[in-house]
This record gives structure tokens, sequence and C-alpha cells, in this order.
């Protein structure tokens, strides 16, 4: 497993535009603490958004995985490409001659797919727990580690993603166009998702029961916006709307089952693809 | 003797086309083989199919005995196909360090195997900075890492200037002489008949020979005559028992025979005959004639 690894992590690492990807994607996280210095400024009134409580445990693990996970796409690049330069290199059919196997190529894929994922939700802990530290107003360890689900769900979310993103990568073979799928992917959604709930059914919220099986929703469905959750807007809401929107912001043990599944059907038919293709 | 691949009927279909038929080979230790035929007679499809990046239709193949994994075994085989394969922003070390990570074998070979192939004062250049010749060799080094017990080598001149073709084929005749056993495909045939003990001609994907070079040639050897009459040398050998076909060619006669005709023996004949030669030759028909005569059918 070392051994596998090692060889991704240097095919990604001696590349300059990975690495430079890569590097970016943890630089633009840690701004995620910079919102803390951002200030509004309405009339003679100032809005301190870290005086907002964003950075309120446990708050703050919901918050900062959904911010965080929106710059997942630097790093879609990056296993995009990783996978994609294989057949443009030609290297792929060289690792399969030099004695790799296609189990151990897709597995060395699949542990870097997981090394990302676990490093940008470690990276996103210790960044929480230093902003929270920093701006909390509640410093209790038994709310510090409350609700780190939302941990568990970044990490599924990013490990789910990823493997979308590897697949499509062995399916298309070039970066450009895989990326180019993966956007039109995301529109398909779109549409399925605006047909199913303006047309099929308008009435009645049973089209969610149909598009959270779709891969990149089930993903998005992991971590519901936190905006509404806040206070702040809350108040707002309760001022205009009359009454508190009812939202389900919590993180639900299917929706985390849907994405493994997609996960584990994104890598086998990866596995499937390299071993029934020609090189 | 060590059997290290072989192959029992193996064959490869892509759709309609039938790309390999019926290929069986057996290739034992120390030898030195060629796959001969023209383009698209199958031969890369053959070793893409035991080098485990072509998938066969039907057939067997087992390395070494059969005793481990296709993978597993391709760890102790070095292989080069058609163009080299490597990551071009890596510098020629650190692909080299790649392919041991992967063979599972310690980076002490590396400095070595670059100096077999005169690559050592390039190490640290990215490999898009290499000629084609230097990317070969290169391949060369890559395949030579783990002391293979076999070197596959498919089509390593192709598109190669004289001095890369002469430096990877003295490459090759160090290995052998080394005694490393050899599978060189080719469409090239000077270069499989200076290397090879060995050959496999294949066209449209079937076998139409398979043996040795020698063995390729007993048969169709011929002699070579000059006389000053030559009128005079064809009438006199139209008498000798053991002649089926005379030729003239360029003021010179051939003569073929289905028995080994002595040259000593011939002479003799033709002296008693007040015929006198200026010119008399054994020779061997070339691999290309017979390679053209077997694939021409």
């Amino acid at each position: 497993m070392k051994r596998l690894l090692s060889i991704e992590l240097q095919k990604i690492w001696k590349n300059k535009a990975s690495k430079i990807l890569t590097l970016s994607y943890f630089i633009l996280l840690t701004f995620i603490a910079l919102i803390a210095s951002i200030k509004i400024n309405i009339g003679n009134f100032q809005l301190h958004i870290a005086e907002q409580g964003i950075f309120n445990f446990p708050y703050i693990w919901h918050f900062n995985t959904y911010i965080a996970a929106i710059l997942k796409f630097f790093l879609a690049v990056v296993i995009v490409s990783m996978m994609a330069n294989e057949y443009s290199y030609g290297t792929l059919k060289q690792n399969l001659i030099d004695g790799m196997s296609k189990k151990e190529f897709v597995t060395s894929k699949f542990l870097t797919v997981v090394v990302f994922a676990g490093v940008s939700t470690l990276f996103i802990f210790i960044l929480s727990l230093i902003l929270g530290l920093s701006f909390s107003s509640y410093n209790e360890v038994g709310i510090i580690f409350s609700e780190m689900e939302y941990l568990i769900a970044y990490f599924v979310k990013l490990t789910g993603f990823f493997s979308f993103c590897l697949f499509i990568g062995i399916l298309i073979k070039r970066s450009a166009f895989a990326l180019g799928f993966l956007f039109v992917w995301n529109i398909i959604e779109g549409i399925i998702i605006g047909i199913l709930n303006f047309k099929i059914f308008p009435d009645s919220d049973f089209d969610k029961n149909i598009t959270q099986f779709l891969p990149l929703e089930s993903m998005s469905n992991l971590i519901v916006e936190p905006f509404t959750k806040l206070s702040v807007i809350k108040n707002i809401e309760t001022t205009i709307g009359g009454a508190a929107n009812l939202k389900d912001y919590d993180v639900h043990w299917y929706s985390i089952l849907i994405v493994l599944a997609w996960t584990a059907i994104f890598i086998s038919s990866s596995y499937y693809l390299l071993k029934r293709r020609d090189l | 003797m060590e059997t290290i691949l072989s192959i029992k009927n193996l064959h490869k279909r892509y759709g309609k086309l039938q790309a390999v038929k019926n290929v069986s080979l057996e290739i034992q230790k120390g030898n030195v083989y060629g796959i001969l035929g023209p383009n698209g007679s199958g031969k890369s499809t053959t070793l893409g199919i035991v080098l485990n990046v072509v998938n066969k239709t039907s057939g067997e193949y087992s390395w070494f005995g059969g005793t481990m994994q296709t993978h597993e075994a391709l760890k102790k085989v070095g292989a080069i196909i058609e163009r080299p394969n490597f990551y071009p922003y890596m510098t020629a070390k650190e692909n080299l360090e790649l392919v041991c990570k992967i063979k599972g074998i310690s980076y002490n070979k590396v400095q070595e195997k670059l100096e077999v192939v005169g690559l050592y004062d390039r190490k640290d250049s990215k490999f898009n900075t290499f000629s084609l010749g230097m990317k070969q060799r290169l391949a060369i080094a890559s395949a030579l890492l783990n002391d293979p017990e076999i070197l596959i080598l498919d089509e390593p001149t192709n598109g190669l200037d004289p001095q890369g073709i002469h430096q990877i084929r003295d490459i090759i005749r160090l290995i052998a002489s080394q005694g490393t056993t050899i599978l060189l495909a080719s469409h090239l045939l000077d270069e499989v008949e200076k290397v090879c003990s060995h050959v496999l001609v294949l066209r449209k994907g079937e076998i139409l020979y398979s043996g040795t070079v020698e063995g390729m040639s007993t048969n169709n050897g011929f002699i070579e005559l000059q006389a000053n009459d030559n009128k005079a040398l064809i009438a006199a050998l139209q008498n000798h028992p053991n002649i089926t076909k005379i030729e003239e060619e360029e003021g010179k006669v051939l003569i073929y025979s289905n028995t080994n005709i002595d040259p000593s023996e011939l002479n003799k004949f033709l002296v008693e005959k007040s015929i006198y030669l200026n010119h008399l030759a054994k020779r061997k028909n070339s691999l290309e004639a017979q390679f053209l005569q077997l694939t021409g059918k």
C-alpha cells in the first residue's frame, strides 16, 4: 500500500501544474480564516462577520466544511489530469508492462483520492479548531467536539467526488474533455432535478426521493447550506416572513450511504473499464 | 531447457478483424528470437497480450512455466513497445526510480543502467528534452533495470536515424552476448538476421514459419557460377543429375538443387567437361528473399 501511494504521489508531486494546483488549494483553504476579518458597513452600523457567530462551535464545523467543499474543484482538476495523462503519455501501458497489475493501478489512484480527502479533512479540522478557539463564544470541550459528523460528511463528500473525477478520467481519457463532461453532467443533473421538481411533481416533494440518488446531488445533500441556520439570518427571516423556516440541516446516515455506494460504483467501474479495454 | 514463455493457440479479434490467429510459441532461456512480419501482421498484438495490455480472445499463455501471475512475472521481464512511454515532466533518473518502485527493486541499478545506454550525463534532464534516440535508449535502460530474464523489444529502431539505429543494435548485441534471452519484433529483416537465432514469421496474424534462422535457409541454398562462356556452362550443367533449376542473372548462372551439392564436386564435374570457372560461390538466400517468398503468397 505504501509502495502504491509513493508511486502515485511521485507522479503528482513531480508535475509542476499538479503541484501548484494542490498548493493553491491548501492556501485557499486557509483563506477561510480571512472571512474573520470581513467588516461590512451598513450606514453607521458595522457588521463584523466574525462576531455574528459563524465561528461558534459547533456551527463552525458545518460552515467551514460547506465553504471548503467549494474549493474541491482544484483537486478535481489534479485528479482528472493524473488519470487522463496516463493515457495520453502512454504510461498506463508502460506501468502495466513494468509489472503493475490493473487492480494495483486502480488501487493506487483510489488511495490517492482517499489521501487527498483525508488531508483536506484534517486540514479543515485544524483550521476550524484554531478559528473557533479564537472567535467562538462557547469554549466547553463538550460543545467544541459536538456535531463532528460534518467532518465525516466532508470526508465522504470529497472521496465520492474525487472518485467520480477518477472514473471520468478513465472513461474519457482526455483531461479537457473529462472536465467538460463533469460540467455537462452537472447541468444534466440540474435539468433532471428541474423537470422532476417543476413538471412531474409540482405539488409535492416526492422528486427529492429520486434526485437524492443522483451522484452530484447526493454529494451536495451531505452538507446543506449553513447560511440560513445562522441566528442573524433567522432573525431577518422571522422579521420578514413571520415564521422561521424549518429546515433540516443535519447529516443523514442514508445520504452518507448513497455517496459511499456511488464511490464503490465509480471505483469498480473504473477497474472494469481498465480490465476490458485494450491499450 | 528452461521455458520462459509459452504461448498456445492464441487468438485475438478486433471486431471483424482477426489480428492474431492460432499463434503458438515456446521461448527457451538463452536464445534470441525474432518475430518478423509486415506492418499489421499481429506482432505487436501478440506481444501486447503476453504483456498484459491487450486482452486475448482465446488461447493460453504462461510465463516461467505458469508458476506466477502475469503481472508478477512481468517484474522479471524487461519490455519496450513501439514508442518510449515516460512521464515527460520527470527527469531520466526520476522516471527510472518510478519504474524501480513499480518493480519493487532498489534504486541502486539506476546509475549502472544509465551508463550502459550512455545517458548518465543527462540523468537530470527532463524526459521531454530528449531526442527520439535518447528516449529509446532510456526505454532500454528502464527495461534492463531488473536484470530481466527476458528482454522484449518491439520495433526498437523504428524512426531512428542511422546513428541511433547503430547505437541500439550495439546495445542489443551487448545484452545478447551476456546470455539474456531476447524477443525482438521487427519488420527490418537485416536486424533480425544479424542478432537472432530463432525466428517466427507472421502474416495477417498467422504463423508462416517458426524455427531457427538457419533452418529457414537450408532448403533454399544455391550456387553461383560464372565462366567465360556461360552458354557452354549451362549446357554442361543440364547434364548434371542433381540440378533442378538453372537461371541466368546479371552474367552469373544460378543453380538450385534439392540435394546438397558440394561445390568442389561440381567444379570437378565441370573441369571434366573442359569448362573452367572464373567464379564459384555457394550462397544462401538472404532472409529478405525468403521472407518475401514466404509472405508473398
